[in-house]
């Protein structure tokens, strides 16, 4: 068993967390819902082996490094991450059905590392300008502020559906938390990927200084993070702003989500060179 | 109080034009927007390559709008500009009632308004005085600072902590006044260059990034060493320069230097940035008789002729390349040399340095080969001096610090309300907080818990 196999499992472990979460918000069965956690924390289980595998393996090739250098790593940690952060949000707020909106995120970053043809999961040397501790810093913040953005994400949909709420009794929608506490938790995973997203930015352009002498340079990737910054910050502070009501904050933290995705995908798609992603 | 003084006032209308957070949402949007552009439109390339991409007609409107350089251009710097003033007027204007607050000598409470917000209520079996004893030391346990107050028929606990967290966000907003004051110092003060320096060799100046100007150093840049290793897949390494740094003439500093490991000498940076072959000066080669096995050895550069015995006639290496591409086949460093008999015509050979049997695919009486092809490297170094480093630094962490506070701290202010109710007590417990107020909820509610717990028994 390698690593490689063994994420392959997670994706699907993590696939059954999802489908377990989803069925028991659409069919109401709340059993359904622990079954969700236990598969969720299976998966984190086989997703930490994985990783921590893998770091061996690249050791046993002589070309040790930790497992966060490209694309695949990257998703397999970003997988990783949401689940964490859910988990935590279902403990301290004891709902469920958040979890049918946030685990098929991690099965999709999972299954895309797995399955896309233009994602090697080859364990690579690393060229020079990568081997930076600043580098590994910039990995984990970065990530820890696009899963946090991630559930935000989750979250407002939960809330728009939550807005048109059918007034039918017992239906699904009334499982949902609150519009109060949806808005409120989505705004604290906000801020709390807000303070991350700025650390990625900072050790990012810490590490670009440590290598080219030179911390901001305006290419694609970084011009992207920094979109992605000034739409949260615009949602920070429409907060503040009277009449700007919750829903248009939902709408602003999926535009919000579009751009961390953007960064992360779609900026290889235009001209211009990060030397990491690819 | 002034502001209300000069209303009317024009000035009063621009005040509160910079001091608005519509502004603010409003720049924010638009720089996030325009951001955009940079990215799908390559920036400062070759204006013949834009014209040809774009045509006249929009190449022009992108030229008059700075398109091919747009994050230096007339209006982006407009809009940063703006947010500055924006930042810098709303922080002046929330700051003073901020710091009212924060500094406030006396602290003072206001009970109507905590009775207003979040509480619980319980009565406690035991007289009011008998409870003061009890609940103090609960409440200034997790709370810093405590006043108990007497009032009629009990008396009343304030507790507060928390309230310089309030100053988070004027860290944040400037935090980004550091930075963009940093960019703004090191586009000024410093510069961005690169420059070449062959094995063995030293340079007193650098070419600039932008401009394509020379920069002159204070000092000499002397390359003694480059060396690069590669992984077997052939994927570069690790680069590395010994390179030492001469003053007048003398070596005053020298060190290593790798990707990620620069010189910071009296404020210039030197990078390991890239490397490359140079042009070999004398290349030692080999010419064998293919019948009688005998071999003949010269020396050349590129150009020089050789006239060779027997009559094998004339041979002149042509040129050098890094990567020679042979019917898709990358051979890596080869030579190309001409070869011309005394008889016959002239023939093409190909030299590569990886393959010394190469030639014997020609299949001609002579076999030619390049023995030693006297390579030297140059390292490619990126020297820059920037004086807004440390400030944009100070920035980064003070917006970590602000952010960090502003977003999880908070200014909590807790009252313990107690009245007695005949031999017993009635207890109110409320608590405030300027921001998360769900977790000030929860914090009251476990407060009024513990305390209800003191109070029964
Ligand atoms: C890139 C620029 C900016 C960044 C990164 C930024 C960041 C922040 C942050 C992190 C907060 C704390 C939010 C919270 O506590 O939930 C905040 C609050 C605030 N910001 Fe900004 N800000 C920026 C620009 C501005 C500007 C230009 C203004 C000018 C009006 C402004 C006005 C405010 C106000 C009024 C608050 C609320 C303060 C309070 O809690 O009472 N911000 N900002």
């Amino acid at each position: 068993m390698n690593s490689s196999n063994l994420l392959s499992i997670t994706t699907f472990i993590y696939g059954f967390a999802a489908f377990f979460y989803i069925f028991a918000v659409v069919f109401k069965k709340p059993l359904a819902g622990r079954f969700g956690t236990w598969t969720a924390l299976a998966g984190i289980a086989g997703n930490i082996s994985g990783i921590a595998l893998r770091w061996v393996e690249s050791y046993k090739m002589g070309i040790g490094h930790a497992p966060l250098s490209n694309l695949y790593e990257s998703l397999v940690f970003f997988a990783l991450l949401i689940v964490v952060i859910y988990l935590v949000i279902e403990r301290s707020y004891g709902n469920r059905t958040i979890g049918a909106f946030t685990t098929p995120l991690a099965f999709l970053a999972m299954a895309y590392a797995s399955l896309s043809p233009n994602i090697s999961d080859r364990i690579q040397p690393l060229v020079p300008a990568l081997k930076s501790n600043w580098l590994i810093a910039h990995v984990i913040t970065c990530f820890v502020g696009y899963a946090a953005f991630a559930i935000a994400f989750g979250l407002s949909i939960m809330f728009l559906f939550k807005r048109n709420d059918s007034k039918e009794e017992g239906h699904f929608l009334k499982l949902f938390p609150d519009m109060k506490i949806l808005d409120e938790l989505s705004h604290q995973m906000i801020m709390f990927g807000f303070l991350f997203l700025s650390a990625g930015i900072i050790t990012g352009a810490v590490w670009a200084n440590s290598a080219w002498g030179r911390y901001w340079g305006w290419d694609p990737k970084e011009t992207w993070s920094l979109i992605t910054w000034f739409v949260y910050a615009t949602l920070i502070h429409a907060r503040f702003m009277r009449g700007w009501h919750e829903k248009r904050l939902a709408y602003l933290s999926i535009i919000g989500f579009a751009a961390v995705l953007f960064t992360y995908f779609g900026v290889n798609l235009l001209p211009g060179l990060h030397s990491y992603g690819q | 109080m002034k502001k209300n003084e000069i209303s009317g006032d024009p000035l009063n209308g621009v005040w509160k034009f910079f001091a608005s957070v519509k502004l603010t949402v409003t720049l924010l949007l638009t720089l996030a927007c325009t951001s955009i552009i940079g990215t799908v439109i390559p920036q400062n390339e070759n204006p013949a390559a834009y014209f040809h991409e774009y045509g006249e007609f929009l190449y022009r409107i992108f030229s008059f709008l700075d398109i091919f350089d747009m994050y230096h251009s007339w209006w982006f710097q407009f809009l940063i500009l703006f947010l500055t003033i924006n930042i810098i007027v709303c922080s002046i204007d929330r700051l003073s009632s901020t710091w009212k607050i924060v500094f406030a000598k006396e602290i003072s409470f206001d009970i109507a308004k905590l009775r207003k917000s979040y509480k619980e209520e319980f009565s406690g079996n035991r007289t009011p005085e008998e409870l003061k004893s009890l609940f103090l030391p609960v409440v200034s346990g997790s709370f810093k600072y405590t006043k108990v107050e007497e009032t009629e028929t009990g008396f009343v606990i304030f507790a507060e902590k928390g309230r310089w967290t309030r100053l988070g966000v004027y860290a944040v907003h400037l935090s980004v006044v550091l930075l963009l004051a940093g960019g703004l110092a090191g586009s000024f003060f410093g510069f961005d260059g690169s420059v070449n320096i062959p094995e063995g060799e030293s340079v007193k100046s650098i070419i600039l990034r932008n401009t394509g100007r020379e920069q002159p150093l204070d000092f000499e840049i002397r390359c003694d060493d480059f060396n690069v290793s590669f992984y077997e897949s052939g994927a570069p390494k690790e680069y590395l320069s010994k390179l030492t740094i001469l003053e007048n003439g003398k070596p005053v500093y020298n060190k290593d230097i790798i990707v990620n490991d620069p010189i910071r000498f009296k404020g210039i940076n030197i990078f390991q940035s890239s490397y490359g072959t140079l042009k070999p000066k004398e290349i030692s080669i080999s010419f064998t008789n293919r019948e009688t096995g005998m071999i003949y050895r010269r020396k050349a550069s590129v150009g020089e002729e050789i006239n060779l015995p027997e009559a094998f006639g004339k041979f002149v290496i042509k040129e050098y390349s890094d990567a020679y591409d042979f019917r898709g086949h990358n051979l890596g460093e080869a030579f190309l040399g001409i070869l011309t008999p005394l008889k016959g015509d002239p023939a093409e050979v190909i030299l590569p340095m990886r393959f010394p049997s190469f030639d014997k695919m020609r299949k001609d009486e002579l076999i030619i080969s390049v023995e030693d092809a006297g390579r030297r490297y140059y390292t490619g170094l990126q020297v820059t001096r920037d004086p807004g480093v440390p400030v944009v630094y100070t920035g980064f962490v003070v917006m970590i610090l602000g952010c960090f506070t502003s977003f999880f701290m908070s200014h909590k202010r807790l009252c313990v309300e107690v009245v007695k109710k005949g031999g017993k007590s009635r207890v109110m417990v409320a608590g405030i907080a300027n921001k998360n107020k769900l977790g000030m909820e929860v914090r009251t509610q476990r407060m009024a818990k513990l305390l209800s717990e003191k109070a029964v028994t």
